[in-house]
């Protein structure tokens, strides 16, 4: 019995794992071969391994545009999952996410303000003064949430407040731009809708080193992390030095989702629903199985939501967001349901 | 001093630094159970969370072994001392298995992946508290007794030199309370498994622990041996029971007596008379029983329940004056309950009483239903 019921888990790992990287694949693939000119995967493949190829519009499209956009949705779309993950663990709530605690709102806001500011006075900015305000602007309404959290106990009460302090952010980000000049509007306005159309191999470069680094903490922290999904209390008896581990959480799940909101703009529900989708197809809330899935899962279900953002309605471009909400709420919704029937978990 | 494992020097607990428990002296060898027992919140969760370092202490000093708790980390300790909250544990998706197998956290490496006999320590663990076949449920959907079992299979196979649990033995029924405290008994005298616990069933407390803590008010109220400390009216103090009583010896619960004009002259003996006086305190008709041997069971329960007993010494025949007594009390009663006591030469005179009501015409009912 007892062999058997391990196995059966063992194997449904095994199975997620491979099911999630060929979906990663075909994705990938679906990606780079549709758009407004359809290229054949051949062409693709000859475009990518042939380093003799010639330099075809095609070959630009692919190098320049598609490639750099792909590959910064897939990075960013793990880095948002872990994130919401890791806020999930923190407050003992499946429905955290950075959009909803309005920790992607703080980071609009202050990237927003640092946008129109940097415009004025140096002309650009950098990637890396982006993440930064993008971070403090998260750790600001982490604040707000952290200490709001004290003073609530339930899980409702917690996402109202999030919800809030993201309306006085975007109000914060509005007022902003109402004070910009017209050129950094459009600028702004794109990018505060969400979107990867602005990707670069710059950006991406940047955006990678930071997204990989820190998962790759989160990952190396799974042991701990697993202690702290038993309580605070129990965790401490399991050796974790709670105050640390605390911070680290807060500090980590704010930088990644600052640096996905810096480059692609707050993205809704990327954040809850894909660490959830991850447990439940893992069934185990274990953090060393859950964190490298849930990446996996995070960036093929971003990929295949800018697919259909770019696609959909060609030539117009969809905000990102507007796709991952219709595919993400009503994950969320099924989940605030069964847990309102299951008394044992709230 | 330290022949003692699990120590504490003057220690102050409480919340937000204001204390809330003064000067808690605690000296535990290995292998000695300590009981925690007072009222509800007079603190004794406040002090079992300090001694874990979960609250921050106020003043004094834990020692553990040679060790003062204060300097270690937080993975040095987890070695050592294992714990059993009352907290509830919110999970998703964890069997049972899982959740013991958190107990091997501070022996396993970087990424918490578990060798073969960390393994067989989880199972010997679900084998300890007969929770083996619980392994492969979901610990969301197991009762509320077997959760408890699990999370003491989590501390155990954490292997620790001292264990804490907070009221350990809630939710839990009879059987399975005498099995939780049968394991804990064991660890401590076969492992040497020092055990300090707070507990709600004093008559458990006593037949448990070596060292009971009594806590109530700003300072422990008392901290001794369970021959001290049940020895006296500690506990009826303790506790403030006005409304009723607490047999130490039987470590049952008496509801208080029925006071007024006794009605009914209870004739028992030998065991004879427990059903009844219970049944007419529970009616609320006030009764006088006797003569009743200080030896006799039904003594113990008749002096918690009855307006007037009427006793004799142990082991002696039932002397006349103690009769004439007893002839007065019967006397000013309106019937008799008789158990079906047997008489013989020790209690002859209550046979004596029997039959003088007999020729007085009172009314003899033989249950108290008749009353």
């Amino acid at each position: 019995m007892k062999i058997k019921a391990k196995w059966m888990a063992y194997v449904r790992y095994q199975v997620v794992f491979v099911v999630l990287i060929i979906l990663f694949c075909c994705v990938v693939v679906a990606n780079i071969n549709s758009g407004s000119v359809a290229i054949s995967v051949p062409e693709i493949l000859d475009i990518i391994f042939n380093k003799n190829a010639l330099i075809t519009s095609n070959y630009n499209i692919l190098w320049k545009i598609r490639l750099p956009r792909l590959m910064t949705a897939a990075v960013l779309g793990g880095g948002l999952s872990i994130s919401g993950f890791l806020l999930q663990t923190f407050f003992r709530n499946p429905i955290a996410g950075p959009y909803v605690l309005g920790i992607s709102s703080g980071a609009k806001m202050t990237v927003a303000f640092a946008m129109i500011i940097a415009t004025k006075y140096h002309g650009t900015f950098t990637s890396l003064e982006l993440v930064l305000a993008a971070f403090v602007g998260s750790l600001v309404s982490m604040f707000f949430v952290l200490t709001i959290s004290k003073r609530v106990q339930s899980i409702s009460m917690l996402l109202v407040a999030g919800i809030m302090i993201g309306y006085i952010c975007s109000a914060f980000t509005d007022f902003f731009i109402a004070f910009a000049n017209e050129y950094q509007v459009t600028n702004i306005y794109t990018w505060a809708l969400g979107s990867f159309s602005g990707a670069s191999w710059t950006s991406f470069k940047f955006a990678a080193t930071i997204i990989f680094t820190v998962s790759g903490i989160v990952f190396l922290l799974s042991k701990p992390i697993g202690a702290y999904l038993l309580g605070e209390s129990y965790a401490q008896s399991l050796g974790v030095n709670i105050k640390w581990f605390r911070i680290a959480l807060i500090l980590f799940s704010s930088l990644l989702s600052a640096t996905v909101t810096a480059f692609a703009g707050p993205i809704s529900f990327i954040g809850i629903a894909v660490p959830h989708m991850t447990k439940m197809l893992l069934k185990t809330t274990k953090p060393i199985l859950v964190i490298p899935a849930a990446f996996i899962c995070g960036s093929t279900f971003c990929m295949f939501c800018d697919l259909i953002a770019r696609t959909a309605f060609s030539p117009t471009e969809l905000s990102i967001s507007t796709v991952t909400a219709v595919f993400g709420a009503p994950i969320v919704i099924s989940l605030m349901l069964k847990r309102q029937s299951n008394p044992n978990n709230t | 001093m330290n022949d003692y494992y699990f120590s504490s020097k003057e220690l102050t607990v409480g919340y937000q630094g204001i204390p809330l428990i003064k000067n808690i002296n605690i000296k535990l060898k290995k292998g000695e159970i300590l009981t925690l027992i007072g009222p509800n919140g007079s603190g004794k969760s406040t002090i079992l969370k300090s001694l874990t370092k979960h609250l921050e202490k106020l003043q004094g000093t834990v020692f553990i072994g040679k060790n003062d708790m204060a300097a270690l980390t937080f993975k040095e300790i987890s070695r050592q001392l294992a714990v059993v909250l009352t907290d509830r544990i919110k999970v998703d998706l964890m069997t049972c298995w899982d959740l013991v197998e958190t107990g091997r956290y501070p022996y396993t490496g970087y990424l918490g992946r578990l060798t073969e006999t960390d393994k067989e320590k989880v199972a010997n663990a679900l084998k300890k508290v007969h929770a083996w076949d619980l392994k492969d449920k979901n610990f969301n959907e197991i009762s509320d007794g077997q959760r408890q079992r699990i999370l003491l299979a989590r501390a155990i196979c954490q292997e620790p030199e001292i264990i804490i649990l907070d009221e350990p033995t809630s939710f839990l029924d009879v059987r399975h309370k005498l099995e939780l405290l049968k394991i804990l008994k064991d660890m401590a005298k076969i492992d040497q498994i020092t055990v300090i616990m707070s507990l709600h069933e004093i008559d458990l407390a006593q037949k448990i622990a070596d060292k009971i803590m009594c806590v109530k008010g700003e300072t422990i109220y008392n901290y001794g041996s369970p021959e001290e400390i049940f020895s006296s009216d500690i506990i009826q103090e303790l506790y403030e029971i006005d409304k009723g009583s607490y047999n130490v010896n039987f470590g049952s619960v008496e509801l208080n007596k029925s006071i007024g004009e006794p009605e009914v002259f209870v004739i028992a003996g030998d065991g004879t008379g427990i059903a009844h006086f219970r049944e007419l305190q529970r009616r609320e008709i006030p009764f006088c029983t006797g003569v009743l041997h200080q030896n006799d069971i039904d003594y113990q329960i008749a002096k918690a329940l009855a307006v007037k007993v009427i006793k004799s010494p142990s082991f002696n025949k039932i002397s006349n004056e103690i009769y004439l007594e007893a002839k007065e009390v019967l006397h000013g009663c309106k019937k008799i309950l008789y158990t079906g006591v047997e008489f013989a030469e020790m209690n002859d005179k209550n046979k004596a009483l029997l039959d003088v009501a007999r020729r007085l015409n009172m009314p003899i009912c033989y249950s108290v239903d008749e009353i």
